[in-house]
């Protein structure tokens, strides 16, 4: 699957709350999520976003709280695929578990300029930035995950699970 | 094959003789718990995978924590949707209400917590219970719907830094100040994917309430899980407690950990992790005059019956500033009546403090003392990323109960030393 689309770029650490804020979050419906994702940091972005985009982050992007609000907010707002230098371990699960692909590059993290162009080939872990030309290739994703992806995420992998005992 | 306390745990839950880090492996989960935010999710998930009742109704724990009493409508219909799936699914263990307080003290304060067990919950903090010798670690909602659909976790064996604790505390430092220099030293993200594993004299001599509060912070340096061996103080704490059998396990000596990382607490002071980082960590003496708009006392960090009567310690027959708002909330009802019984209560009423109901109250900015913009808190709790605890413009200075008490007599950053 490959996806183009404009580079949204944020820094290191970029924590839960600042994906969405605790004050938002009595909600669990994603339309409503992503209307403040992002609110503290980047107001603009939920308005300006558009389906296909890419977000770009150095590192431990997704750490803190463990509310699946953030990657769900992430997603719902139109983003197809993160790449950072590295993720913050229950980030990654949830963003798997959701069917939101996350990429780690940490020469791609650093390079990708903001408003910028990219392609990405998810499944070669190929990042084009269709600015410079440059090729980045991502970390390879686990097979374990890949196996997640393919079953079209965790819910599904567990309904299949389910009906192959049964 | 030798192996640390973490690897023991995980090998002896998913049915293998050793596990090494990098291993993928499904674990079996003693253990799962949601609250009031990710509770929702985690049920309409559960209800996705097809299957129609939890895997074991006797080990599923949900507790309505967060927004509670309910803040607003919203709050209420989550917390409804909490309450309805236990009743849907007959669970033995929904907390709600004069029932409820703060779901990493209430687990253990129940007896649902024992060494050697696998919990998994929709929470970050659940590490928490690593305190008791447990493999506990957080979770989002759609992994917790899997755990509540087939009682089995996937989950990557993760390798193991441990902290070597030497030395003997100074007075008014606590397990709050071993942990945020151990932050500070690492990172946000210098205990990535890894098992925190906490041994050393200056552990062992911890009592149990300031053992939580560093196995509920190892989330903070990114980590995975925060353990302690079961020692004689977890059994003595559990004793009248926990009615499970203890499975008491051990690092071999020769386990390969992947990191080691000695801390001589000799010369610790208290510590105070600035803002916007729980890793920008700088001793007490470092700190220059910072006025003070809020004091908070609580959480699951510091919300323990102990961490109530340390602070109560320090503000015996004295007075908040002028201007100070200093907020308490015992974690659980236990603690408060307790604290009641104690005369803690009186003492923070004395000194002009208000009294919140059991619950997570302003931590994550939800409700019950939120900060307006350019306001400055010291708190006891464990995050202070930008708009943690309310404006995006507000700054919240994370520290333990003695230096919060006495910052809140003197409105500024201070230690009990000064009074």
């Amino acid at each position: 699957m490959s996806i183009e689309g404009k580079v949204w770029k944020f820094g290191d650490n970029v924590d839960t709350d600042l994906i969405i804020p605790a004050r938002y979050i009595n909600v669990s419906e994603p339309s409503e999520l992503a209307r403040t994702c992002f609110i503290d940091i980047m107001p603009e972005f939920s308005s300006n976003v558009s389906p296909g985009d890419v977000l770009v982050a150095g590192r431990n992007f997704g750490c803190g709280s463990s509310r699946e609000h953030a990657p769900l907010a992430i997603r719902e707002s139109g983003i197809r695929v993160i790449i950072a230098n590295s993720f913050a371990r229950i980030f990654y699960r949830n963003a798997f578990n959701i069917g939101l692909p996350l990429l780690e590059s940490a020469e791609a993290a650093d390079q990708l300029q903001a408003g910028g162009r990219v392609l990405v080939d998810l499944a070669a872990g190929r990042i084009e930035s269709l600015d410079t030309g440059k090729v980045f290739s991502a970390r390879p994703i686990p097979d374990f995950m890949q196996k997640l992806i393919t079953d079209g995420g965790l819910v599904a992998h567990i309904r299949k699970r389910t009906t192959m005992r049964s | 094959m030798p192996m640390t306390i973490t690897e023991k745990i995980l090998a002896l839950h998913s049915g293998r003789d050793s596990v090494s880090p990098g291993d993928f492996i499904e674990a079996k989960v003693d253990l799962a718990l949601a609250h009031d935010v990710t509770g929702p999710i985690a049920i309409k998930m559960f209800y996705d995978t097809g299957v129609r009742n939890v895997f074991d109704r006797r080990k599923i724990v949900l507790v309505a924590d967060h927004f509670v009493p309910n803040k607003d409508i919203s709050a209420a219909q989550q917390v409804k949707r909490l309450r309805e799936f236990a009743r849907e699914q007959n669970l033995d263990y929904y907390f709600e209400g004069g029932e409820a307080g703060i779901c990493h003290v209430i687990l253990p304060e129940k007896g649902l917590v024992a060494p050697g067990q696998v919990i998994i919950g929709a929470d970050s903090h659940t590490c928490t219970y690593g305190a008791l010798g447990a493999f506990s670690t957080g979770v989002g909602s759609t992994d917790l719907a899997a755990v509540m659909a087939t009682g089995e976790i996937w989950l990557k064996v993760p390798p193991t830094i441990q902290v070597n604790y030497t030395g003997a505390r100074g007075p008014w430092v606590c397990g709050k100040d071993l942990i945020l220099k151990t932050i500070g030293i690492l990172g946000l993200d210098g205990a990535h994917y890894c098992a925190l594993e906490y041994t050393g004299d200056a552990v062992k001599g911890l009592p149990m309430y300031q053992r939580f509060s560093m196995a509920n912070m190892a989330i903070e340096a990114g980590a995975k899980n925060g353990i302690i061996e079961a020692d004689e103080t977890a059994l003595n704490w559990l004793a009248g407690r926990s009615t499970s059998e203890p499975l008491i396990l051990r690092s071999d000596p020769d386990a390969r950990h992947e990191k080691r990382l000695t801390i001589d607490v000799d010369e610790l002071e208290p510590q105070i992790a600035f803002p916007p980082s729980p890793a920008d960590v700088r001793p007490l003496s470092g700190v220059d005059k910072i006025t003070l708009d809020q004091v908070f006392i609580g959480s699951c960090t510091n919300g323990q019956i102990e961490d109530l009567s340390d602070a109560a310690a320090i503000l015996k027959g004295k007075k908040t500033a002028r201007g100070v708002r200093l907020i308490v909330i015992p974690g659980s009802p236990w603690i408060y009546r307790k604290a009641i019984e104690e005369g803690i209560i009186r003492i923070f009423l004395d000194a002009g403090a208000v009294i919140g109901p059991p619950c997570c109250g302003p931590c994550l900015g939800g409700h019950m003392g939120i900060l307006a913009e350019g306001e400055r808190a010291v708190s006891t709790t464990n995050r202070n990323f930008i708009g943690r605890m309310g404006h995006p413009k507000s700054e919240v200075y994370l520290a333990n109960p003695y230096v919060a008490a006495a910052s809140a007599v003197l409105g500024r950053i201070a230690g009990p030393e000064e009074l």
